[in-house]
């Protein structure tokens, strides 16, 4: 079962949303796809990004691939400590956040999938 | 037919004889192996006519017909230079290593726990580029300088992308300074990615617009210049700053790295690689540690294994193309490792003294020859330089004549003359050139032979400091007795040829027969300089232009290149010329190439390189290109289709039998269709790329044409094309090549790595038109005859509708991986062989969790059945684990690969023997490998990147045991 209180993409995301902020990583059901995670590429603080838009890469013994911004907006933070422990994708996929987008439009949360809707799509 | 002739090289190349044949036919159950292929091959594209190729030479008559060819060519003293120098292969490394199965017969070290060996010279290699060159990190080797220059630019492009935003026109600057060749292959690459090359002085070229620039260190003329304040004004612009580079002048020059710069490349040759007209060598890239994900080729890294000790591996695999397809950031797969291993090995036996020594003589020839020459009234215009001479006053034309009669090549250009030293100058060498100039000049000279220190020409800023090849490795293995058992000791480690089949499905692994290797050590076919006039490499000529006809006869078309030096490079070659044929007939929007599904990786990694926009098409649950999806591509983009890439017979192991109707639809929408010939080991005169309609096609002929794998390269990928196709095949600025609207270089060197074409064409030669044709119908027999043994142990993905596969075969592994709670994936089959004395079939290409069997024609049915019996066993191994009669995890499956270490240990705690876990079959006993290392930790390799040999103690803490 997913977390209730986070949202998701069907490209696998999950967003918890902080106010005006989006708090983005990646599901765990796409670190099972992707296998032992190695390695993130992350975009820089102050980057804008809109909604589908690629924002970096994951990396892992069996595949690479791209992070689709869940939302549009400007990246306002990014977990640099990632890049030391890439493993924690694997390990805490749901507590393990890649960056903090602040929303420019409110109206892209509303495409968001919640926990059940996204566990459907899953199976 | 008849059964090949006792004593021939047929008979010697193909493994089955005339009763093991009728056995197998049985098993499969079809009366003859004629039967066999009609049930194979579509009727619609068989062959009408035998190949039409000269007669099958024996092994002894080939040799003594090379002979005269051989003889043909004019071994000069070469003082040409241009990245290509002469230089001595260390007897012990020539016998140990270039001319030894063991190290040119494996393929690339994908399977580490078999491949220490390799692994450990190929870390050797990186440590020695990364020392000499200055930088954090080296790649394990590329095709040739100039490709290692365009993926410099293209690396540079990647990681700007602010300065060269995708899809945009960009600038990439290159001195003048640099090689023509090296020029000219950046040509090729950067127009297709609207990078635009700004050529001149680079203290003049305008920088604001620019994401890089290339430099030369010492430069085409031979002159070195301090860089410092060039690279940190590019640095100051935002540019990222390459230098080409010569690794034994850097013995004694300030390294690129300590001077600023962002990469590094050049040719590896001089060290101990013979010149071989033009290759193979192993280039290098190296670069700055935070630039190592987008770095190009393969990176050795190390690990820890499953007991915790160190290992080696293939760091970053996911990067190759078979992972990121049209996302991958280069083509590159093949690269030189068995070049890379010799030039490692050299720096091994030499050491940074030895290296320096020989840097200091080479230096002394030409400062000896600059006094005598200056004595005789010419100018020496390099105000520094290393190894090369450029004299002006002489009489250009009087210095030639006499230098031909002398049997001397010198570098001409304009009113100036090159003089190029290497290793194997001697003082009588040096004499001869000061006669030349001297007779040239009606005088006489004598060289004068400096006494006291040594001291290079050259400011001190430019004299190298900094300590190098400081590893233990560098200095322990210098009388040859250490040396020929350091070779022994890692050699022991790795499977090849010389240990068991290696059935790596889409490889080839077939015989690389010594009759076909040893003319390439010959001198007059190793010591010719790519840049030769051409009337002393008749010899050469004549092996180009018989290969190049009967490749023609072999795939139907009107003409062939033999530059470039991979399938993947041959992949970008074709689809240029497809583009340029395009373009010539103002066709400017056809820019989209369908690729199936089921491609090879490369195909959209290099169909990017080549500005063309990929677009997948399906395959059907057959695994064959579906037809509907393909009509409906090709007309939606009617106006834009440039080409077709497709493999034939598939990557998934059939002869599709729409082939024909396939081609038909991209013809009629405007198409080009580019055959992948990494399956033409099915083909060879029983049809034909040409007979299915397709336009152009690379040949790889380290697979099909019996070139080694080298342990992962070299190879070659020349590309045949049809009659319109042909005034585009690409040229070279030294040297006339290529068709007469010619692409520019695909290659440094004019023919590639010519060399290694010897074996092809031993191979043609020594097979003969029905040789080589049994070649094909031998290797479809023994697939044919694995599915017919593996039959009800693994289920087969596809075959055709008669149930035959065509070469290769791709087994299921997908159904134990959640049978019962077992898990057991496609990595422990693989490993699990290793135990068994087998290197494993290619995992999870083209379809994940599976593996495809490729055994090749040179396989008996003896070493078949060996490895039947192997994987039957293990299918068995798998069962008891689903039953629950093994551990889930505590399995042979799971602990493979069982080291000597670990099954004469003291202590024992598996619940399955000894016995069970290294002799799980009697034939094992008879030949056992060892495997050095167990299982390696690849997640944890990837992680902690260590790309160089690190001292011991230095990693032993950080290792957790």
């Amino acid at each position: 079962m997913y977390p209730t209180d986070l949202k998701y993409t069907k490209d696998h995301e999950w967003v918890r949303v902080e106010g005006d902020n989006a708090r983005v990583g990646i599901t765990d059901y796409a670190q099972k796809q992707l296998g032992d995670v190695v390695y993130l590429e992350l975009p820089e603080v102050g980057r804008t990004f809109n909604a589908g838009d690629v924002f970096g890469t994951i990396e892992s013994v069996k595949a690479v691939s791209e992070l689709y911004s869940p939302v549009t907006g400007e990246v306002v933070e990014v977990n640099s400590g990632i890049a030391q422990r890439p493993e924690s994708v694997n390990t805490a996929p749901h507590d393990t956040w890649m960056i903090v987008i602040k929303v420019t439009n409110p109206a892209d949360m509303n495409g968001l999938l919640d926990s059940t809707a996204y566990s459907d799509l899953t199976k | 037919m008849n059964a090949p002739t006792p004593g021939t090289f047929q008979s010697r190349h193909i493994g089955p004889d005339a009763a093991e044949r009728d056995e197998m036919l049985r098993a499969i159950g079809v009366p003859t192996l004629d039967a066999l292929i009609d049930q194979t091959i579509p009727p619609g594209i068989r062959a009408g006519a035998p190949l039409d190729l000269p007669e099958a030479d024996s092994e002894a008559g080939y040799l003594r017909r090379l002979r005269g060819i051989a003889s043909n060519n004019t071994v000069a003293r070469s003082y040409i230079g241009m990245g290509y120098y002469d230089c001595i292969t260390p007897s012990v490394i020539l016998r140990n290593v270039f001319e030894n199965p063991a190290w040119y017969t494996p393929y690339t070290p994908y399977q580490a726990e078999i491949a220490q060996g390799r692994l450990e010279s190929l870390l050797n290699f990186q440590t020695v580029v990364k020392d000499l060159t200055g930088m954090d990190i080296s790649t394990a080797s590329l095709l040739d300088e100039g490709t290692a220059a365009a993926e410099a630019m293209t690396m540079f492009h990647r990681l700007q992308p602010k300065k060269a935003p995708a899809g945009q026109e960009s600038v990439f600057l290159v001195s003048d300074g640099c090689f023509p060749q090296t020029i000219d292959v950046l040509r090729s690459r950067a127009e297709p990615l609207d990078i635009r090359l700004e050529i001149g002085d680079p203290d003049s070229l305008p920088m604001d617009k620019a994401f890089g620039l290339l430099l030369q260190y010492p430069d085409d003329r031979g002159d070195i210049s301090y860089l410092p304040a060039i690279i940190e004004k590019a640095h100051a612009a935002g540019l990222f700053v390459a230098v080409a580079s010569d690794l034994l002048a850097l013995t004694l020059l300030k390294s690129p790295g300590e001077m600023g710069a962002d990469a590094v490349v050049g040719n590896s040759q001089r060290f101990g690689v013979p010149l071989g007209y033009g290759g193979p060598h192993a280039a290098y890239l190296a670069t700055r540690e935070s630039f190592v994900r987008q770095a190009p080729g393969r990176i050795i890294g190390i690990s820890v294994d499953a007991r915790g000790d160190q290992a080696f591996r293939m760091a970053l695999q996911t990067r190759e193309q078979h992972i990121r397809r049209e996302k991958a950031t280069s083509n590159i797969c093949t690269a030189q490792a068995l070049l890379a291993n010799i030039a490692a090995m050299y720096a091994v036996f030499h050491g940074p003294d030895g290296l320096r020594a020989i840097a200091e003589r080479v230096h002394n020839m030409a400062r000896v020859t600059e006094h005598a020459l200056g004595a005789l009234g010419f100018t020496q215009t390099n105000a520094a330089y290393f190894d090369t001479l450029r004299i002006s006053g002489a009489d250009v034309k009087a210095v030639r004549k006499a230098a031909g009669k002398a049997g001397i090549n010198f570098r001409y250009v304009g009113t100036e003359i090159g003089i190029s030293f290497d290793e194997t100058t001697t003082i009588e060498d040096v004499t001869a050139v000061i006669n030349v100039f001297a007779g040239a000049a009606g005088t006489h000279g004598t060289p004068v032979f400096r006494q006291g220190p040594f001291e290079l020409k050259a400011p001190s800023v430019l004299r190298r400091t900094s300590p190098y090849l400081t590893h233990p490795v560098f200095h322990s293995h210098h009388s040859e007795t250490k040396m020929m058992r350091y070779i022994k000791s890692l050699e022991r480690k790795d499977v090849g040829l010389d240990t068991s089949m290696i059935a790596l499905g889409s490889c080839t692994m077939k015989l690389n027969a010594a009759s076909e290797m040893i003319p390439i050590t010959w001198p007059e076919f190793s010591s010719m300089h790519p840049f030769a006039p051409a009337d002393q490499a008749k010899g050469y000529a004549q092996v180009f232009r018989e290969l190049e006809d009967a490749l023609c006869k072999i795939t139907g078309f009107a003409a062939v290149s033999l530059q470039p030096n991979s399938g993947a490079q041959g992949e970008f070659a074709g689809l240029m010329a497809i583009r340029a044929y395009h373009l010539a007939r103002g066709d400017k929007a056809r820019n989209v190439v369908l690729i199936p599904s089921s491609a090879h990786g490369t195909n959209p990694a290099s169909a990017s390189m080549a500005g063309l926009k990929v677009v997948v098409t399906a395959c059907d649950s057959n695994g064959n290109v579906e037809l509907g999806d393909l009509r409906a591509k090709a007309e939606q983009h009617r106006d834009r289709l440039a080409a077709l890439m497709v493999t034939y017979p598939s990557t998934h192991g059939v002869f599709e039998e729409d082939i024909k109707e396939i081609c038909t639809i991209i013809h009629d929408h405007g198409g080009q269709v580019y055959m992948d010939g990494a399956n033409m080991n099915a083909q060879v005169g029983l049809t034909s790329p040409a007979a299915i309609g397709a336009d152009v096609c690379h040949l790889n002929l380290h697979k099909t044409f019996a070139i080694p794998h080298g342990g992962g390269g070299p190879g070659m990928g020349p590309i045949a094309v049809a009659k319109h196709l042909a005034p585009y095949l690409p040229g070279h600025p030294v040297v006339t090549v290529g068709g007469r609207k010619a692409i520019p270089a695909i290659s440094a060197a004019p023919w590639g790595s010519a060399s290694i074409l010897l074996i092809s064409y031993g191979y043609i030669r020594m097979l003969g038109a029905a040789g080589v044709t049994d070649a094909t119908r031998y290797a479809i027999l023994n697939a044919n005859y694995l599915k017919a043994r593996l039959h009800g142990h693994y289920d087969v993905l596809y075959s055709n509708h008669n149930g035959r596969v065509a070469h290769e075969m791709i087994f299921d592994l997908r159904p134990f991986k959640h049978a019962g709670g077992a898990s057991i994936d496609e990595q422990d089959v693989a490993k699990r062989l290793m135990d068994y004395g087998f290197h494993a079939p290619t995992v999870s290409f083209p379809v994940a969790g599976t593996m495809m069997i490729e055994p090749t024609e040179s396989e008996s049915k003896a070493e078949l059945d060996r490895f039947c019996d192997a994987l039957i066993a293990i299918r068995g191994e798998i069962q008891a684990v689903m039953d629950g009669t093994a551990d889930v995890k505590d399995n042979v499956l799971k602990n493979a690969p069982h080291t000597a270490e670990e099954v004469t240990a003291d202590s024992w705690t598996h619940p399955y023997s000894r016995e069970q876990a290294a002799y799980p079959l009697p034939f094992v006993k008879a030949n056992k490998f060892w495997p050095s290392v167990s299982r390696i930790d690849n997640p944890y390799g990837d992680r902690n990147l260590i790309c160089a040999c690190p001292p011991i103690e230095a990693y032993a803490d950080s290792i957790p045991k």
